[in-house]
C-alpha cells in the first residue's frame, strides 16, 4: 500500500489517520525512504514546484517535492547555485529528501553545508499540524530552530512540505587539481594546512590512499595563477582539469559512480584523526570509500556482504555516527549518534503518538 | 519553603563567597543589557567547575525553583534576566580554553569563555573564531549559543550557529547530554543546530566544540558616502545583486556618525549616510573583487569614497561601527536599541518608512545596522525623564517591528526574542507554530525551571518587572509591556 499526496490537506490527514508513514520523494536514497514494519510509503513528489524566488534577494522557496535539478536550472539562469551542492540531483533528488538526509556534496567545503543555507520551512509535524520554523530572510534569530532540527530527520520527525533557502553566486568558472600525496598520512597532513588558507578552496576530496583532488572556483583568468598557487603549496606534480573534464569528475562524485554495484553507501561524519583508524576497519571489510569536506565526512561503499553490526560497532569505538542511505532499509542510523534524552524528549513532544518510523 | 531549602542545599556545594545572598550583592544581577528590566533572584552561585553547574540544576530541579544561566550579561533582549523567586547561576568564572587543535580547526571552550578570548587562542595557528558581535570583548560564548548571536561578518560567515559543532550540556533536570561531535557534518537530526538559539530554555551548555576558520590573506574595506540611508540601502542592493560576496556591509546614518565620533573619533567623512562594505580572501581574489566593487560604488551616487587594507585604518573603522550603540550616549540620555530584519530588496523602503515614523513621533531614530542581510538596528532615542518618553518610544519600537514582519522579515536577526520582543513572537508565527514551540520547551522542561519567561510566556510563576514601576508588580503575570528599552 502506498499514499500518493499532492496537496497539504491530504499529507496532513495521512499523518493523521491510516498506519504511520515514511514520506518519501524521488527515491535516490531507499534506505532512508523504504518503509520496514507497519508503516507505509507516502509519496510527497508531487508537492512540487518553486514558489518564490527573487535573484536580487538571493532567496528561494520551492516544495519539498521539487528536483534539485529543477531548482539548479532555475538559479543558474541568473548565475546562482545552490552552494551546498546537493548529491544525486542527476539522479531525480528532491530538496525535501536533501533536506531530510542531510546530504551536501563535495562543493559545500567552500561556504557550507545544507544547514547553513536552509533558512526556514514548513512540516507536518505528528499530531498533523502544518509547522512553520525559521523565515525567509538570511537572518532570523526569532523562535526555536525548527529547520536544523528536520536537517538529516529522515523524514522521522515531520513531512517537509516548504523550504526556503539563501543562495549565492555561482563562481564564473571551476578548475580541479589532482596530486598524489603518495599515502594517507601524507594526504591528511596536506589538507590540514591547506584549511589554513590562504587559498579558499571550493572542495577538498581525498581518494585513499593518498590522492587529493581539490577544486578552485572564481573569476576565469585567475584560476591560472591560483591552480599553480595550490600546486606550488601541495609540493608534488600535479594534473589539472578544465572546462568539461573538470565538470564531468565533480558531476560523478555527486552521483556516487565510484560505488561498487551492490554496496550499501553510507554517510559517516569525521574528523581528520578519526580517518586513519576508519580506514583501517575499512580496509578489514574490503569496503571502498571517499573522503570529502577536507576529511569531514567519509562517503563508505560497505559491501552488501559484510555484516552492518561491525561497521556499527566500529564506528561507536571511534566515537563517530553514520547514516544509511542505499541499499535495503534497516535502522538508518549507526555508531554513536548522541542526543541521549534531548532528542527522546524532543522526540516526543513533535511526534507524541508515534505516527512516524523510529530513527 | 523550596528556596529555602535549595539555598541549604547550596551551601553544601558552595563556599561562602561564591554562594551570593544579601542584597547589595545581588544588585549587579538585577539586570543585563537590557535595563529596563529588573528582577532580585533569591540567590547568585559563581560556578567554577562544571560538576558544579550540574549539581545546581539539580538541586533546583528537586526544589522546583526556577534558575537563570548568566555569562557576562550583555543580553539586548533581557536574556539573563533572573527570575524572581530564583536563582542566577554565573558561568563567568567557567572560562577555560580546553583545546584548539589547529589541524582539524577546532577549539573546546566553557561557556563563560569571553567571545574574543577564542580568536585569541586560536590566531597563533593563523586561525579565528568568526561570529563576531559588537561585544566581543566582553559577552561570552554561552550566551551566544544560548541566542544565536551574529555580527557584522556573519554576512559571509554565518552566525553562532553555524560554528557550534558539538555541545555538552546539562538539560534542566540535571541530566546530561552530549550533542554534535567534531565533524562539520552532522549525521542524524541537528540536535546541536536546535539547541542553539533556544534562549536557554532546554538548559545550559557546558562545554562547546567551535569551529575555527583560517585567517584571510587580505582584507579589504571601503568606506561610501550617500545623501540618504535610503540611498546607500540601494547601493547595497546593487552589491548583493552584482554577484560579489563581501564578508560585511554595513550602514550607519548620520545620527548615528555624529555619535561615534563624539565617543571613539574614527574619522568618518561627515555625511547623512555611511556605508562600510569589507572584502576579504585571496590577495588576487580580493583586487579582482575590489575593482568590480569600485564601479557599482561609482555609479551608485557615492562621494567620499576611501578604501584601505591597513590593519590599524580597519580597527579604527570597526572600533567606531562597533562602539555605537554605546556612543549613542552622547546623544541622548537613554535609548532602545531594536534588531528587525527586512529582505534585502526592501532595505530601502523600510529605511525611508522608519524616516516617516520617527518624523511623525517626534521621536529621532539613529540607524546603524548589517546592511548586506536586512539586519536593522535602529536606536530610538528618548529621555527616561520625560513624562510617557519611554512608552511612547517602546511604542515607535514596536511599530518597527510589525514594520518588519509585514515586509516579510524577522522581529529579531541576532538579540534574539528574550523579555523584550516576546509578546511580537506570535504576529509573527501562527498559533500552530507557537503551540510546538510550547511544546518542545515543556517536554525538554516540564516544570518550566530554565530560564522561565524568556521567548514563550511563562505558564505560570511571577513575571519580570520593569524598572520604575511598583516593584510588587512583579507578580503579576504578563506584566511585560510589547516592548521594552535599554538605558544608555
Amino acid at each position: 500500500m502506498s499514499v500518493v499526496v499532492d496537496r497539504v490537506e491530504a499529507l496532513r490527514d495521512a499523518v493523521r489517520s491510516g498506519p504511520r508513514v515514511l514520506p518519501h520523494g524521488a527515491g535516490t536514497k531507499p534506505a532512508l525512504s523504504t518503509p520496514t514494519g507497519d508503516a507505509v510509503p507516502l509519496d510527497v513528489s508531487g508537492l512540487a514546484g518553486i514558489l518564490e524566488y527573487d535573484p536580487a534577494e538571493l532567496t528561494l522557496t520551492a516544495l519539498a517535492g521539487t528536483p534539485v535539478a529543477r531548482v539548479s536550472a532555475a538559479l543558474g539562469e541568473h548565475g546562482q547555485y545552490l552552494p551546498f551542492d546537493p548529491p544525486f540531483a542527476a539522479a531525480g533528488a528532491t530538496l525535501g529528501g536533501v533536506v531530510a538526509a542531510g546530504t551536501s556534496g563535495a562543493n559545500a567545503f567552500r561556504h557550507g553545508g545544507v544547514r547553513d543555507f536552509l533558512i526556514g520551512m514548513r512540516f507536518v509535524d505528528g499530531t498533523g499540524r502544518l509547522v512553520t520554523g525559521g523565515g525567509k530572510v538570511v537572518k532570523n534569530a526569532a523562535g526555536f530552530d525548527l529547520p536544523k532540527l528536520m536537517i538529516g530527520s529522515a523524514g522521522r520527525l515531520g513531512v517537509l512540505v516548504e523550504l526556503s533557502f539563501k543562495v549565492f553566486p555561482r563562481p564564473e568558472a571551476t578548475t580541479t587539481v589532482i596530486a598524489d600525496l603518495g599515502s594517507l598520512e601524507a594526504a591528511l597532513g596536506a589538507l590540514a594546512e591547506l584549511g589554513r588558507g590562504p587559498l579558499d578552496l571550493d572542495a577538498a576530496d581525498l581518494e585513499p590512499p593518498g590522492t587529493l583532488v581539490l577544486r578552485l572556483g572564481g573569476a576565469r583568468e585567475l584560476l591560472s595563477s591560483r591552480a599553480a598557487r595550490l600546486l606550488g603549496a601541495l609540493g608534488v606534480p600535479g594534473e589539472r582539469l578544465e572546462g568539461e573534464a573538470d565538470a564531468a569528475r565533480w558531476a560523478d562524485v555527486a552521483e556516487f559512480g565510484w560505488v561498487p554495484e551492490g554496496c550499501r553507501l553510507i554517510k559517516v561524519g569525521v574528523t581528520s584523526a578519526d580517518v586513519p583508524g576508519l580506514d583501517a576497519v575499512l580496509a578489514r571489510a574490503g569496503a571502498s570509500t571517499r573522503y570529502s569536506l577536507g576529511a569531514n565526512v567519509a562517503w563508505v561503499a560497505w559491501p552488501r556482504d559484510a555484516r552492518l553490526e561491525d561497521l556499527d560497532g566500529a564506528l561507536c569505538t571511534l566515537g563517530v555516527a553514520g547514516l544509511l542511505l542505499t541499499g535495503p532499509p534497516e535502522r538508518p542510523l549507526l555508531g554513536r549518534t548522541g542526543g541521549g534524552a534531548f532528542a527522546a524528549r524532543v522526540r516526543a513532544a513533535i511526534d507524541p503518538d508515534a505516527r512516524f518510523q523510529e530513527l | 519553603m523550596p528556596v529555602a531549602a535549595l539555598l541549604e542545599a547550596l551551601r553544601g556545594l558552595y563556599p561562602p563567597q561564591r554562594l551570593l545572598t544579601g542584597r547589595a550583592q545581588l544588585v549587579p544581577f538585577e539586570s543585563d543589557a537590557l535595563t529596563a528590566f529588573r528582577a532580585r533572584p533569591e540567590a547568585v552561585v559563581l560556578a567554577e567547575r562544571q560538576e558544579e553547574v550540574v549539581e545546581t540544576v539539580r538541586l533546583c530541579h528537586r526544589e522546583g525553583v526556577p534558575f537563570v544561566a548568566r555569562g557576562s550579561g550583555t543580553s539586548l533582549s533581557g536574556g539573563s534576566l533572573p527570575v524572581e523567586g530564583g536563582i542566577v547561576i554565573a558561568l563567568n568564572r567557567l572560562n577555560r580554553v580546553l583545546s584548539v587543535d589547529a589541524d582539524r580547526r577546532l577549539a573546546v571552550v566553557e561557556p563563560g569563555v569571553i567571545n574574543n578570548h577564542v580568536t585569541r587562542a586560536a590566531s597563533p595557528h593563523g586561525l579565528a573564531y568568526a561570529p563576531d558581535p559588537s561585544s566581543q570583548s566582553v559577552c561570552s560564548i554561552g550566551g551566544n549559543l544560548a541566542f544565536n548571536s551574529g555580527g557584522a561578518h556573519c554576512l559571509k560567515h554565518g552566525m553562532t550557529a553555524n560554528h557550534v559543532l558539538g555541545i555538552k550540556a546539562v538539560l534542566p533536570d540535571g541530566e546530561v547530554v552530549t550533542l554534535g561531535g567534531q565533524s562539520t557534518e552532522p549525521v542524524g537530526p541537528d540536535w546541536t543546530g536546535m539547541f542553539c538559539g533556544s534562549e536557554g530554555l532546554f538548559g545550559i551548555a557546558l562545554e562547546v566544540t567551535l569551529r575555527l576558520i583560517g585567517v584571510a590573506e587580505c582584507t579589504h574595506t571601503l568606506l561610501a558616502g550617500y545623501d540618504s540611508t535610503r540611498a546607500g540601502g540601494e547601493a547595497v542592493a546593487q552589491v548583493v545583486a552584482s554577484g560579489l560576496l563581501p564578508v560585511a556591509m554595513e550602514i550607519m546614518d548620520a545620527l548615528a556618525i555624529e555619535a561615534a565620533e563624539a565617543s571613539v573619533k574614527p574619522s568618518y567623512p561627515k555625511v547623512p549616510a555611511l556605508l562600510i562594505v569589507e572584502l576579504e580572501g585571496e590577495r588576487d581574489v580580493v583586487a579582482d573583487h575590489a575593482a568590480r566593487l569600485r564601479e557599482i560604488i561609482d555609479a551608485s551616487g557615492a562621494r567620499e569614497v576611501t578604501v584601505t587594507e591597513q590593519i590599524e585604518d580597519r580597527a579604527l573603522i570597526w572600533k567606531g561601527r562597533k562602539s555605537a550603540f554605546s556612543a549613542v550616549g552622547w546623544l541622548a540620555p537613554d535609548y532602545i536599541v531594536q534588531d528587525g530584519v527586512v529582505p534585502r530588496s526592501r532595505l530601502g523602503e523600510a529605511l525611508g518608512e522608519i524616516h516617516r515614523m520617527s518624523e511623525e513621533a517626534g521621536i529621532r531614530v539613529a540607524n546603524v545596522f548589517h546592511a548586506g542581510d536586512g539586519n536593522l538596528h535602529p536606536l530610538i532615542l528618548f529621555d527616561g525623564r520625560q513624562d510617557g518618553a519611554l512608552h511612547d518610544a517602546e511604542g515607535l519600537a514596536g511599530e518597527i517591528l510589525r514594520l518588519c514582519i509585514r515586509l516579510g522579515g524577522s522581529i529579531t536577526g541576532e538579540h534574539g526574542v528574550g523579555v523584550e520582543k516576546r509578546s511580537f513572537l506570535p504576529e509573527m508565527f501562527a498559533e500552530d507554530d507557537m503551540e510546538l514551540m510550547r511544546r518542545l520547551r515543556t517536554a525538554v522542561d516540564p516544570g518550566e525551571l530554565a530560564n522561565r519567561g524568556k521567548m514563550l510566556e511563562p505558564t505560570w510563576g511571577p513575571d519580570p518587572d520593569r524598572t520604575g514601576e511598583d516593584p510588587g508588580a512583579g507578580s503579576s503575570p504578563n506584566a511585560v509591556p510589547p516592548a521594552a528599552g535599554a538605558r544608555a
